[in-house]
């Protein structure tokens, strides 16, 4: 696997502003331009303009395109309407989380499926493998776009400035086709920052001219080009889970404090989904007995937790380890996810410390999410 | 960036200032700030520390990584800039200024630190 990285449709932007790069998911994509911290307070207080072309999209198409769905993952995407989107996962049989997805229905008989570009091909693979006996197509739409997003408070008065489309009118979680600065787009109301904003999906030969007008349409608004860098920070304040730290095959969504997103009241199908005997049983462990408890951790100190490092009582026992962690741009102090023994999970338990390399700092456990921006 | 001329770097992209009284200060390039992104927490060594050239002496926290810091000279820290310590910003601001990290009295020089024009050109590799 020493294939060259996959540049988006944006690669020569990116460059030109003096982008640092990164390898992400076989993609190189930009990092930050400048300062990271910058770039995470001007999504926190005016607008970032990110490229999500890595993400991974495929259509699902035909009259049981919803049954497929509904069988394949673990949400109830039959219920979702047309014009809406919805957070769920695809999960193993034996539970494990596959990846984390968005599932946009664009039409009665039409869901686009956003799936995360380290996962794209396995989750491309599992819905083709679990197709079997529906009336649908999947299509792998990878190629098909690129991914803007426009987020932080001042995106709606940015995009208006270069769209018609009813934005007062498109919920959080929504999705319509429309015109962007004269470009055909997908314009959601979704993000990965914890801030109001948009995601806008777009044919790879328009996205530089898209990038180029919301750039301007955002200048007086101090819009700014953001990196993948602040992109970790604002979800890890906002609480959000990244597959491959909070979530992996051997997690449940019950285990990562996700319990939510599993329906298993859904009756298409008979009821039946892949993973669901051993989501039922996930769920009762979750409800009596849970191994560990996914918290927040905040520093008193100023060294920064990584994920993978222990989490220690006073003792120095392990009582769980760290899957992200960061310095924190609004809070001001590192912050920590990660999972933590029952025992010691409830909010202002004492004596919780991480081991970082070899030093037990102290940190006080909290509730996720970190960060709720006013409303 | 340009790397200023008067001053000599190693290879771990440590500066270190011209020797006055056998004492120089050393920061971190700009290069190396640059390749760390902002930088959130340094430890710094305790004054009247031995140091090793080539071996670790303190902690340099960016958003994504943690990185060794590492002494370009044998010496005795004779002076840290709590500065520094208190807006590790500053590293990033002004590397080869306000952001130095530490002065040492030098007992020892490796054979192998690099002029300004040699640095660009390691860097530039």
């Amino acid at each position: 696997m020493t294939e060259a990285p996959r540049r988006t449709a944006l690669d020569a932007t990116h460059r030109a502003l003096g982008a640092t790069m990164t390898d992400f998911a076989g993609w190189d994509m930009p990092l930050r331009y400048g300062s990271e911290r910058d770039e995470h307070v001007a999504v926190r207080t005016r607008a970032g303009l990110f490229d999500l072309s890595h993400m991974g999209e495929i259509t699902i198409t035909g009259p049981q395109a919803a049954d497929l769905l509904d069988y394949a993952l673990v949400g109830n995407i039959g219920g979702v309407r047309a014009g809406r989107a919805r957070y769920t996962m695809i999960c193993e049989a034996g539970g494990g989380i596959l990846d984390d997805l968005i599932v946009y229905r664009t039409g009665d008989q039409e869901y686009l499926v956003v799936a995360n570009a380290s996962n794209a091909q396995i989750v491309l693979d599992e819905l083709t493998a679990r197709a079997g006996g529906f009336d649908a197509a999947i299509r792998d739409d990878r190629d098909a776009y690129a991914l803007l997003a426009v987020q932080g408070p001042e995106s709606p008065r940015i995009l208006k400035a270069v769209t018609d489309a009813d934005l007062d009118g498109l919920k959080y979680y929504a999705g319509l086709p429309g015109t962007v600065a004269g470009v055909p787009a997908l314009i959601a109301r979704t993000g990965y920052t914890g801030e109001d904003g948009f995601e806008l999906f777009v044919r790879p030969a328009d996205a530089v001219a898209l990038w180029e007008a919301l750039t301007a349409a955002g200048k007086d608004a101090g819009l700014v080009p953001c990196g993948l860098s602040c992109r970790d920070t604002l979800r890890l304040e906002a609480g959000m889970p990244l597959y491959g730290h909070e979530l992996t095959a051997a997690t449940t969504p019950f285990d990562a404090g996700l319990g939510r997103v599993v329906k298993f009241e859904k009756t298409s199908n008979g009821g039946d989904f892949v993973g669901r005997a051993a989501l039922e049983a996930a769920a009762a462990r979750a409800e009596s007995a849970p191994p560990r408890k996914l918290v927040g951790l905040i520093a008193e100190g100023r060294r920064v937790p990584r994920a993978g490092y222990p989490v220690v009582d006073a003792a120095g026992t392990v009582i769980g380890e760290v899957t992200s962690g960061a310095p924190s741009p609004t809070l001001g102090k590192p912050l920590a996810i990660a999972y933590v023994d029952a025992a010691h999970a409830a909010p202002g338990t004492e004596g919780v410390r991480v081991d970082i390399r070899g030093s037990h700092e102290p940190y006080e456990v909290v509730a996720l999410p970190f960060y709720k921006r006013q409303k | 960036m340009s790397n200023p001329q008067q001053l000599r770097y190693s290879k771990e992209h440590e500066w270190l200032s011209v020797a006055e009284d056998g004492v120089s200060t050393v920061g971190i390039t700009e290069h190396a700030a640059n390749a760390l992104g902002d930088v959130v927490f340094v430890q710094l060594p305790e004054v009247g520390a031995t140091v090793t050239a080539g071996e670790s002496c303190g902690e340099l926290e960016s958003t994504k990584s943690v990185s060794d810091l590492y002494a370009p000279v044998d010496g005795e820290i004779i002076e840290v800039n709590e500065v520094v310590t208190d807006d590790p910003s500053l590293v990033n601001s002004a590397p080869f200024e306000g952001g130095w990290l530490f002065k040492v009295k030098i007992t020892a020089e490796p054979g192998d630190l690099l002029s300004a024009d040699e640095y660009t050109a390691f860097t530039a590799g």
